[in-house]
């Protein structure tokens, strides 16, 4: 028997398990580092998407950089509406494409600096004869930005890269939604999302890249995408850390 | 029917009822985000003055969301029971908050009310109240339901165990698993959010926790919180379903946001009844709800957030659920801004939910991206500690590593329990008790019994 029963099952998560308690409570340590967790969280919140860093970590995949119809962070907090709508300057132009990639802030820019060319990098060699749009780079976005920004460019599919509500253990965590036929006024329901893009913790970039290129697979051949698309074709990544 | 009334000099209208409950509803950031909310604080007042004058019948004549458009507004008006709202009939709202409040209005009454009331009644009442109303109120009106253990008992604070993993890990949430337990959290669900869709995972979990369940002999009952289309594809494969799980919002476009639809969930319901898995009850379904779901899929109809989440408790109640919980401050600040308009959803969501006869429990808890901290959560579990709620949502440290958001650990809620003198659900309270994890003071101790030990290795 180990002295210590928790040693295996803490390598296994960065859940806060074992925490050492004051009575019933928490005791002044955990609670401190709670706090600056917390703390760490609502900056990543407020940091600025660099997009100029964000372009160049795409290399030549990189396309243009547009913004939403919000005017600051404040704003975007509190009007998602306009976060969905693309400025009426953004200069993208309509081409012939089978898939859109869009790479947007969201509620972490710290997600986006650290994940998003990587994933882009892991997923677009997977996607052998298809017509991939130059990555477009959205700032003070939300997801269903991608909607427009891929009726601008005349994708069948968009695939959006963005940063996650930052938690306490997890500030730089990437998710990417994929939407078949996308158009404004597309729903929840109408997509498929794999979360958590995180290496070492989350799913690492390959692994992402696999389902992705597996989602977008069945999705292109069954022309639809949301909960009548599962992912029941590629493999479960295993657990990385 | 549209309303005028005058104060401080000014003339406010009110175009229907909808506008009226909307201008009526105490400030939060989705009803301005939606364009509906009172344009200032004195156009509010005015609108609670008309609405507290509004009679009760005014409900049933009058829908939110027309009849012919929406599955919930049927729902809510052919379920209605003449008989049962007898009693209150010939109220106003404001006379329908007295008399919630008066002594008359005991716990067996209300709960005999409850099918004579629609969620559009119970909102506009709330509307009136201020927290200690709903606090007061709440307090004894009582949702009793059971599977394996029984929730919404007098006294009692029962918890979700929400072992989330972003990778569903095995290990990883055996450890949030134990570590749960340990604290003498779970009597209300082992409640797992998958991070896939995938249903073999999604069986891989729910195994995963009735393995444990019967290795350690404990009265617990398991949820994996997947879409309802993913359970019933698990239940006609033989799987461990005790709970079948669905969000849920009160509008029919709403629902169809989610992909689900009443007939789906009476279906799933029904496969999971057959199940008969439980011991002490039948309650086979869970929900979640939270105010600004169908605001933030479009399908609000020009209806308040708050009245919309009432009406969510009647889709829920019409499958006779074992638990139910508002989600109050996961969606964020578009909706709730901060910690002052989350407690005061926190508890409007409770009461209404309780007084249409929704066995409510409360995720308490924020995102990092709402003006709120851990002394928000202090505070509204505190306060529905004393409003008698069901359940609460709790995870390791009060971070769930896999939604990104904070909700109460653990030790939150020993702590409120030996505050308030609360006692978790009576079966597994046994259970603690006989591996040793409650001492007669109804402290959890440190310690590690052995049954759990085995599953920590």
């Amino acid at each position: 028997m180990s002295a210590d029963p928790w040693e295996t099952l803490r390598a296994a998560t960065r859940a806060r398990v074992g925490l050492g308690r004051a009575g019933d409570g928490l005791s002044t340590a955990e609670n401190l580092r709670l706090a600056a967790a917390h703390a760490q969280a609502r900056d990543a919140v407020h940091t600025p998407l660099d997009a100029d860093a964000v372009v160049a970590a795409l290399g030549e995949r990189a396309g243009p950089v547009v913004r939403s119809q919000v005017a600051d962070r404040t704003e975007y907090l509190q009007r998602p509406d306009l976060g969905r709508r693309l400025s009426s300057d953004h200069g993208l132009s309509s081409g012939e494409f089978d898939l859109a990639v869009v790479v947007a802030d969201g509620l972490s820019a710290t997600a986006v600096h650290e994940h998003a060319a990587a994933v882009v990098d892991a997923l677009v060699p997977r996607l052998e004869g298809w017509a991939v749009a130059p990555v477009v780079v959205a700032e003070q976005a939300r997801v269903a930005l991608g909607d427009e920004i891929a009726a601008a460019l005349g994708a069948s599919m968009v695939l959006v890269l963005i940063g996650e509500r930052p938690g306490m253990s997890a500030p730089d965590s990437l998710g990417a939604y994929l939407t078949f036929g996308p158009r404004p006024g597309r729903v929840d329901s109408e997509r498929n999302c794999v979360s958590n893009i995180r290496p070492p913790d989350g799913l690492t970039y390959d692994a992402a890249a696999e389902v992705l290129a597996a989602l977008l697979t069945e999705s292109f051949r069954r022309q639809l995408s949301g909960v009548e698309l599962k992912d029941t074709g590629a493999a479960l990544p295993p657990a990385a850390g | 029917m549209s309303w005028t009334t005058t104060l401080g000099g000014h003339s406010y209208r009110f175009a229907d009822l909808r506008d009226l409950l909307a201008r009526s509803t105490p400030l939060r950031s989705g009803d301005v985000l939606a364009g509906v909310a009172a344009e200032s604080a004195a156009e509010r007042v005015a609108a609670q003055t008309v609405l507290a004058d509004l009679p009760l019948q005014h409900f049933l004549d009058e829908a939110v969301v027309p009849y012919e458009d929406d599955d919930v507004t049927r729902l809510i008006m052919d379920s209605h029971d003449a008989d049962a709202f007898a009693p209150v009939r010939s109220l106003t709202v404001g006379g329908f908050r007295d008399w919630l409040l008066s002594w008359e209005a005991d716990t067996a009454t209300l709960s005999a009310l409850a099918p004579g009331l629609t969620p559009e009644m119970v909102a506009a009442a709330s509307k009136l109240m201020r927290v200690g109303d709903l606090v007061a109120v709440a307090r004894k009106t009582r949702v009793v339901t059971g599977l394996r253990t029984t929730i919404g008992l007098e006294g009692r604070l029962a918890t979700r165990l929400q072992p989330n993993h972003p990778t569903d890990d095995a290990v990883g949430i055996t450890a949030s698993l134990v570590d749960g337990l340990l604290h003498g959290a779970g009597d209300a669900v082992v409640g797992i959010n998958p991070a896939t869709d995938r249903p073999s995972t999604v069986l891989a979990l729910l195994e995963l926790v009735d393995d444990a369940r019967r290795r350690l002999d404990a009265p617990i009952q398991s949820c994996v919180l997947t879409h309802v289309t993913t359970t019933l594809e698990l239940l006609e494969q033989g799987a461990p379903v005790d709970l079948v799980f669905q969000s849920v919002a009160g509008t029919q476009a709403a629902n169809r946001g989610f992909g689900v639809t009443l007939d789906q969930l009476r279906e799933a319901h029904a496969a999971a009844s057959e199940l008969h898995r439980g011991t002490v009850g039948d309650n086979v379904t869970y929900f979640e709800t939270g105010q600004g779901s169908a605001l933030s899929a479009d399908a609000h109809h020009g209806v308040d957030e708050q009245t919309l989440e009432a009406r969510a408790y009647a889709v829920c109640r019409a499958f006779d659920p074992l638990l139910v919980n508002t989600v109050v401050g996961f969606i964020g600040p578009e909706y709730l801004y901060d910690g002052k308009q989350i407690l005061r959803a926190g508890l409007e969501d409770h009461l209404c939910g309780k007084l249409l006869g929704v066995p409510m429990g409360v995720d308490v808890c924020y995102t990092n991206h709402a003006e709120a901290d851990a002394d928000d959560t202090d505070t509204l579990l505190l306060t529905l500690g004393a409003a008698g709620c069901g359940f609460v949502i709790t995870v390791p440290g009060g971070d769930d590593i896999m939604l990104n958001y904070q909700s109460l650990s653990f030790q939150d809620v020993l702590q409120v329990r030996q505050t308030l003198g609360l006692r978790p659900a009576p079966e597994f309270e046994a259970w603690l008790g006989s591996v040793g994890l409650l001492d007669d003071a109804g402290r959890v101790p440190q310690l590690v019994p052995e049954p759990i030990r085995a599953l920590m290795s």
